[in-house]
């Protein structure tokens, strides 16, 4: 990977140069069988379930950016655009309004995946009062507790105690939840994420730390940002169980993550994921010159590991589908979104008096200016 | 009507903590130094060998990293009681409280509820200096999204504590070191409970009234006693919960005397009694016969001499002193 300093510390196991890794790294053993995987052991449906997924967040976050454009979207937003493989494998993978789910403001593909319903988050992107947060919250903070989802948190970092705090409530009560606890690889730097690990692992809480390395923290890149770029080794010192997998082939993150996800339910103790992704979009809407922080033929590069395309060539490749399936279901999906948007832009905005409503669950602070 | 115990704040904050504990399972603790070590200011004494390492929980030094863990744990239902070795430390932990314990409920329009206490002795104790004598109590009552209390009284502590469990929103309770020796007659009764915005009346007088809370209305009940020697009967309000405020109560008092001193310990630029003497301002100027007075601690950041510390925090005499100005 290059970009090693003098002083980090190279893990015997992991001295590899290459910048991708498909297979899994760990310090202690590999915790399932291996030989399982070689199979190809999904269903026609679920492939097919797994392309749908992919293609409809693409199409939703397109959508959120012409909505930014048009300006019926404002401040923060950012999109998922490259990085859908991750996601629909890890939320495949789980309990889905069982498990807690929570993670930063790159957040619309997670509640998505769960079942929030997409006019909702639409809405919710476009300020409506029909918003998961009834228009308070916006594109960073999208919410659905019923379906498990905890946020869409802002503050770089900061939500990672409030993810193990779910995992504790688990643990405290005795219930046999697991909580997938996402951040980016510049989130991995922040002090309160090592306060976090280390209660978590001392405490033994059923938590997964998925950091979504998509080799950026906003216009910094992971060079540039950490000391050790492999950050999976951070798990290390707090005797965590961590290793670094590819996020772009969406049938290995998705065995990745069952055996992951399966070993923390059965353990109740941590795990500490270094997922590998890239990110096509901007940092954010308003991210509008990528190349100050990276180069078009980089980015060419990369569009070639476009894990839909890669789904899209193995459903051919199974005869799952052919051409004019493919082309059918992405049709579909426009349509989808295109009807999401008309209704989450027909919805009403909030009412100036709601304002006040739900600082408390039984008050309201002094009114007025 | 329950029965009366003599006992020390300590100890009725502890006994406020045990019975709540003991009526939900869902009541927790967690802090430095808590359980094994029963606290710093002992107000765990004998809760870890009772409730054992599930329900009183020792934290790393990490006030950040527990205060979000609790957050978490409160966002899923569980009802934390996070203690602060001392309110100084708590921050550390202001991104977590601020930026999302407070946030909770409004960024998710109501659909999360966060049910946590954080509690701990914050102001001066006595020559700890610079970095462990903050009064934050200010800062905290400046958020929109937490409630902010800061009883004066066992009996008090023991009713707002209860309140503050009970309450489905994230509540800091503020307690002042110099208080926990403090002895007072406290309700026997496991449901009692004091509900937050009401301020009380301790002393009641007709010539000018004391607004202050926590330690302070020590302070005033003190001065009230020293002025009615010279004939001048001071009303004493005793503000105990700052968000929300109780303005009913401190405005029908200023009507009353027509004079107000607010005193408080923390820095007095920008401290809260400068928003109640604000508020006093806007909303009862008609009713006043002279300035609003303000008495706060020194802006400085607190010295370590005894000599210089007690310069900083406000006494007697500086109230004695303020009152003199109205004329
Ligand atoms: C505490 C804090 N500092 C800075 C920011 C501004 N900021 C927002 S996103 C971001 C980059 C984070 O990168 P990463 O964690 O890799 O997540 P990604 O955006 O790549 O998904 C920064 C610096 C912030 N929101 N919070
Ligand atoms: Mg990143």
């Amino acid at each position: 990977m290059g970009g090693y300093t003098a002083f980090s510390v190279v893990a015997p196991e992991s001295q590899s140069s290459t910048r991708f890794f498909t297979s899994i790294i760990t310090l202690e053993e590999v915790p399932v069988a291996k030989q399982a995987e070689k199979k190809n052991t999904e269903s026609p449906a679920e492939l097919e379930q797994y392309y749908r997924d992919m293609l409809f967040i693409r199409h939703f976050e397109e959508k959120c950016n012409l909505a930014y454009r048009q300006g019926k979207a404002g401040g923060y937003m950012h999109v998922y655009i490259g990085m859908e493989a991750l996601a629909v494998g890890w939320l495949s993978s789980i309990k889905k309004g069982y498990d807690n789910v929570i993670t930063a403001y790159r957040d619309h593909a997670h509640a998505l995946l769960l079942g929030t319903n997409p006019v909702a988050v639409m809405a919710e992107v476009m300020g409506r009062k029909a918003g998961t947060a009834g228009g308070k919250g916006g594109s960073m903070h999208i919410y659905d507790p019923k379906n498990g989802f905890y946020g869409g948190w802002g503050i770089v970092g900061g939500h990672i105690p409030l993810g193990a705090g779910l995992a504790f409530a688990s643990r405290y009560r005795g219930d046999n939840k697991v909580t997938l606890n996402f951040l980016g690889d510049g989130a991995a730097n922040q002090g309160v994420v090592y306060e976090t690990l280390n209660m978590a692992a001392l405490y033994d809480l059923p938590c997964i730390f998925i950091i979504e390395n998509n080799e950026f923290a906003m216009g910094t890149r992971l060079e540039y940002h950490a000391a050790d770029t492999e950050l999976w080794k951070r798990a290390i010192p707090f005797g965590i169980k961590g290793e670094r997998i590819d996020g772009m082939d969406v049938l290995q993150m998705r065995k990745d993550a069952q055996r992951i996800v399966d070993w923390v339910r059965k353990e109740g103790k941590p795990y500490l994921v270094e997922v590998m992704t890239y990110r096509f979009a901007g940092h954010g809407a308003a991210d509008n010159d990528r190349q100050l922080y990276r180069t078009r033929e980089e980015e060419e590069e990369n569009l070639k590991r476009d894990p839909i395309n890669r789904l899209e060539r193995i459903l051919i490749e199974r005869n799952v589908a052919n051409e004019e399936k493919l082309e059918a279901i992405e049709a579909e999906i426009l349509d989808m979104v295109e009807k999401i948007y008309a209704e989450a832009d027909a919805s009403p905005h909030p009412d100036v008096e709601e304002v006040y409503d739900n600082i408390y669950s039984d008050m309201t602070p002094e009114k007025g200016h | 009507m329950a029965s009366l115990m003599e006992m020390t704040y300590r100890e009725a904050l502890h006994k406020s903590m045990v019975e709540e504990m003991d009526k939900n399972g869902d009541v927790f603790l967690m802090g430095e130094d808590i359980g094994r070590y029963e606290g710093t200011f002992k107000v765990t004494r004998g809760l870890f060998s009772k409730y054992s390492h599930r329900r009183v929980i020792d934290t790393p030094i990490t006030e950040a990293g527990f205060a979000g863990i609790a957050t978490g744990a409160a966002m899923a239902g569980l009802r934390p009681i996070v203690e602060f070795m001392t309110m100084s430390f708590s921050i550390l932990a202001l991104d977590q409280i601020i930026n999302h314990t407070a946030k909770v409920h409004y960024m998710t329009n109501g659909e999360v509820k966060c049910p946590i206490v954080f509690r701990g002795p914050g102001g001066a104790a006595k020559q700890l200096s610079a970095q462990h004598s903050h009064s934050m109590e200010g800062w905290y009552a400046h958020v929109p999204g937490l409630k902010v209390v800061c009883p004066a009284t066992p009996s008090d502590v023991y009713g707002m504590l209860k309140t503050a469990v009970a309450d489905d929103n994230p509540v800091i309770l503020y307690e002042n070191p110099g208080l926990y020796a403090l002895k007072g007659m406290v309700p026997d009764d496991p449901n009692y409970s004091i509900p937050f915005g009401k301020a009380q009346i301790l002393r009641e007088g007709k010539d000018i009234s004391l607004i202050g809370y926590s330690r302070m209305t020590h302070i005033n009940l003190a001065v009230a006693e020293l002025l009615e020697k010279d004939g001048i009967h001071a009303e004493v309000v005793d503000v105990r919960s700052l968000l929300p405020l109780d303005t009913e109560t401190i405005y029908a008092s200023v009507r009353k005397t027509h004079r107000a001193v607010v005193v408080y310990e923390d820095w007095r630029s920008g401290g809260f009694g400068a928003e109640i003497a604000a508020r006093i301002g806007e909303d009862c100027f008609d009713d006043l016969d002279a300035p609003v007075g303000r008495v706060g601690g020194l802006n400085v950041p607190m010295p370590y001499s005894r000599t210089l510390e007690l310069q900083c925090i406000p006494d007697e005499k500086d109230v004695i002193a303020a009152v003199r100005k109205l004329g």
